[in-house]
């Protein structure tokens, strides 16, 4: 898979929660717990999408790399491409 | 065969013998015959004979094989000292008659009585049976009766007599909503009781506050609890429930990220909550099952949120997945550098780095890097990534609590507050820690690895923006940022003389204003209470004289200066209590790496048929460890520290909590029965 940076990551996750968290809401049935739903809903979006943020942005401009012990780097050589 | 009379007392053989008969203890025997022998000094026969069976003494109710003792003399003086020793022993005196005859006759008349008694006796006995028969099935019922009866008295017992003394008044709190159904069911009532007059119900002003009604259901009750057990909500104040509901899970999963630990619970959690309806999970007598069990909607959000937080820091069982190609390329590292195995058996340790082009490839798609999880430095990068990440979730956690405030305000009518407290809380905390946020992300964002021997640090750059100094080592971020952060410290400080001192001088304004009109209660919608059970004092109390007004304002002035206190501090301190969620996520990867290098990973070590025998109480011990340690002691650690920011740190930021609870009126089981 190639990777495309930051842009294919973001769009998907920026849908899939705002879908949950803006659309959904909408088609939740009339009843008595609407109101908790819906609030479970945004809430759920707004963390789980922050948190996924987050963890993102912290590794796009990473100023060290990672320290691997000699045995690693032979075995990753070869089967990491 | 002798004479039984001594020939020198020939003189008294006129006299009588008399006897005494009784019963005497057997202990007692040997002192009985003793003393009478020393008393009477021969001039008595006594013989003992013990009786064939034992009976009951009827002062002390034990079984006692008595003795029967008759004495036979002549004197009276000696028949005299003979009872007085007898009475001594507490012994029991029978009438003995004189002649045989009689004595036959009495025998003949005791044993008709004993038969008459003990036919008595029996018949008695039957009746007994039969009558406890028929109580037995009539018991419980009986028992559910008394019961009933008990509960309303003690409910008519609360309610007060009317003037009139004919009827019985009892003041109720009722959700306004449910007033139609309780006239209903008054209405009922009173009909199939078949009673002339009808309840009924009216309302009447009070000025008492009402207590908190809350309807959760099965789902929602369990998490309201947990708010709850802090402290009720006041009376139509904000409930911070309905966000908990998120929340908590989530803040919780923040501290147990892993996936196999979090798939773990949510199983747990499934299966308690699929079979909820199962008497014997449902009744269970103990009580940690019980805790367990009315938990069983939390517990599984909090596994949903710990599978989804697992694969963001990319743990399941300490173990990182690659479900998307790791984004730092060994094999382009090594190609550039040179990297020969000659040259990798002299170094035992090498670092990647992302300045040579095509080592870093972008950002990892979804979670953390899984190269991570090989490197000897892992910790350095992801104790830097948890530490902000802990203190940006931490701010949009305060900024929504203040945020919740607004509900309050406008829901009390309480506009002035939104201006003179919520501006200026909200001011405070985004001018200082909205801009840590935004400091974060920026320089997430704009420096790599091409400066990395010149990046900024975050945390000397915050305390100078404080102090006021500069660090001359210390590049700037962005240009003008001296500028920009002495316009948000100053404005941050303008802020707090307004908290401070706004909403006291504007209730003090509108109080002078209104006390030249007319006296006005300070608390809305609220009437002096004519109820039955307030007295003339408690009525009078609620208004106030020009002294009071004083005082009042002394009052609120200081209860606003503790809150201003209260909140600037707290928002630096709850801030950085906030990096507990780094504190405690660290904690749990660590532990459970160690369970799998020095536990699991010594499974693995024999290839042969016997390290597959091996593996199988290795992996014993580690399961049994794994669900000790980190899910019940970790996930309890977890748990308390979750609530304790939520209770804290998050809802002394806009809720109250001094209601009380409505009880419902119920029957209670009486506790004794």
């Amino acid at each position: 898979m190639a990777y495309g940076g930051l842009t294919v990551p973001i769009i998907v996750m920026s849908v899939f929660w705002g879908l949950v968290g803006g659309v959904l809401p909408w088609l939740v049935p009339k009843g008595p717990n609407r109101g908790v739903i819906n609030t479970m809903l945004v809430t759920c979006a707004v963390c789980c999408y922050l948190f996924w943020l987050i963890a993102i942005l912290a590794q796009l401009n990473p100023l060290f790399g990672p320290q691997l012990s000699n045995e690693t780097i032979w075995y990753l050589k070869y089967d990491w491409p | 065969h002798e004479p039984i009379l001594d020939p020198s007392l020939h003189q008294h053989l006129d006299r009588k013998i008399n006897f005494v008969a009784g019963v005497i203890h057997p202990w007692r025997v040997s002192a009985f015959e003793r003393l009478l022998w020393r008393a009477c000094r021969g001039y008595l026969v006594a013989s003992f004979v013990e009786m064939p069976e034992p009976m009951e003494d009827p002062a002390t109710g034990e079984t006692i094989t008595w003795v029967i003792f008759l004495i036979s003399y002549w004197g009276e003086q000696i028949g005299q000292k003979i009872r007085k020793i007898s009475d001594c022993f507490h012994c029991q005196v029978y009438p003995y008659p004189e002649s045989e005859a009689s004595r036959e006759e009495t025998m003949n008349g005791l044993h008709s009585q004993i038969q008459d008694l003990s036919l008595v006796l029996e018949e008695t006995e039957q009746y007994l049976a039969q009558v406890l028969d028929k109580v037995a099935v009539a018991l419980p019922t009986w028992r559910v009766q008394v019961q009933k009866m008990k509960a309303i008295y003690l409910v008519l017992n609360q309610c007060s007599f009317d003037v009139t003394q004919k009827c019985l008044i009892a003041e109720v709190w009722c959700p306004v909503r449910d007033l139609t159904q309780v006239q209903d069911a008054l209405r009922q009532g009173s009909y199939k009781s078949g009673s002339s007059v009808e309840c009924f119900v009216q309302r009447i002003p009070t000025s008492e506050s009402p207590p908190t009604l809350i309807r959760t259901n099965k789902f929602t009750a369990g998490f309201q609890s947990i708010v709850d057990a802090y402290g009720v909500a006041s009376y139509q104040e904000v409930n911070p429930a309905p966000y908990a509901i998120i929340t908590f899970p989530f803040i919780f999963a923040i501290m147990f990220g892993d996936v196999g630990h979090g798939l773990l619970m949510f199983l747990f959690a499934l299966w308690m909550v699929v079979y909820e309806n199962s008497p014997s999970l449902r009744q269970a007598s103990n009580e940690i099952w019980q805790t367990f069990f009315e938990g069983r909607y939390l517990i599984l959000l909090m596994g949903a949120f710990s599978i989804y937080t697992g694969f963001i820091y990319n743990e399941c069982f300490s173990k990182a997945t690659v479900i998307f190609p790791s984004a730092w390329s060994v094999a382009t590292m090594a190609n550039h550098s040179s990297w020969s195995s000659a040259y990798l058996a002299t170094h035992p340790t090498l670092t990647l780095d992302p300045n040579v082009t095509g080592v870093f490839r972008g950002p990892y798609p979804f979670g953390i890097d899984p190269i991570w999880s090989l490197a000897t430095n892992h910790l350095n990068f992801l104790n830097s990534f948890k530490m902000k990440m802990s203190v940006v979730l931490g701010i949009v956690h305060m900024g929504f609590g203040v945020l919740l405030g607004v509900f309050n305000h406008v829901h009390f009518q309480q506009r002035h507050r939104l201006v003179l407290e919520f501006l200026p809380e909200m001011v405070f905390l985004l001018a200082l820690f909205g801009y840590l946020v935004f400091l974060i992300f920026y320089k997430w964002i704009t420096f790599s690895a091409a400066d990395s021997l010149v990046a900024p640090s975050i945390l000397i750059h915050f305390i100078d923006m404080f102090l006021f100094t500069s660090n001359a080592g210390n590049l700037p971020l962005y240009r003008g940022q001296v500028a920009v952060q002495t316009v948000l410290v100053v404005l941050a400080l303008a802020s707090v003389p307004v908290l401070l001192l706004g909403t006291p001088l504007y209730l003090c304004c509108r109080r002078r204003q209104v006390a030249t009109e007319e006296q006005e209660p300070l608390l809305e919608g609220q009437e002096a209470g004519n109820s039955v059970n307030t007295t003339k004092e408690d009525v009078e109390s609620g208004g106030h004289s020009p002294d009071a007004e004083h005082l009042d304002f002394a009052e609120i002035f200081m209860h606003q200066a503790i809150h201003t206190i209260e909140y600037c501090l707290g928002c630096v301190s709850n801030t950085a209590s906030y990096l507990r969620l780094w504190a405690l996520s660290l904690a749990h990867a660590q532990l459970s790496e160690v369970l799998w290098t020095m536990v699991m990973r010594n499974g693995f070590v024999g290839l042969s048929y016997v390290g597959g025998v091996v593996l199988v109480p290795v992996f014993a011990a580690f399961a049994v460890l794994t669900v000790a340690i980190l899910l019940v002691m970790e996930g309890l650690s977890a748990f308390l520290h979750a609530l304790r920011l939520h209770w804290v740190e998050f809802q002394n930021k806009f809720y109250v909590g001094a209601g009380y609870k409505l009880c419902p009126f119920a029957f209670a089981v009486d506790t004794g029965e």
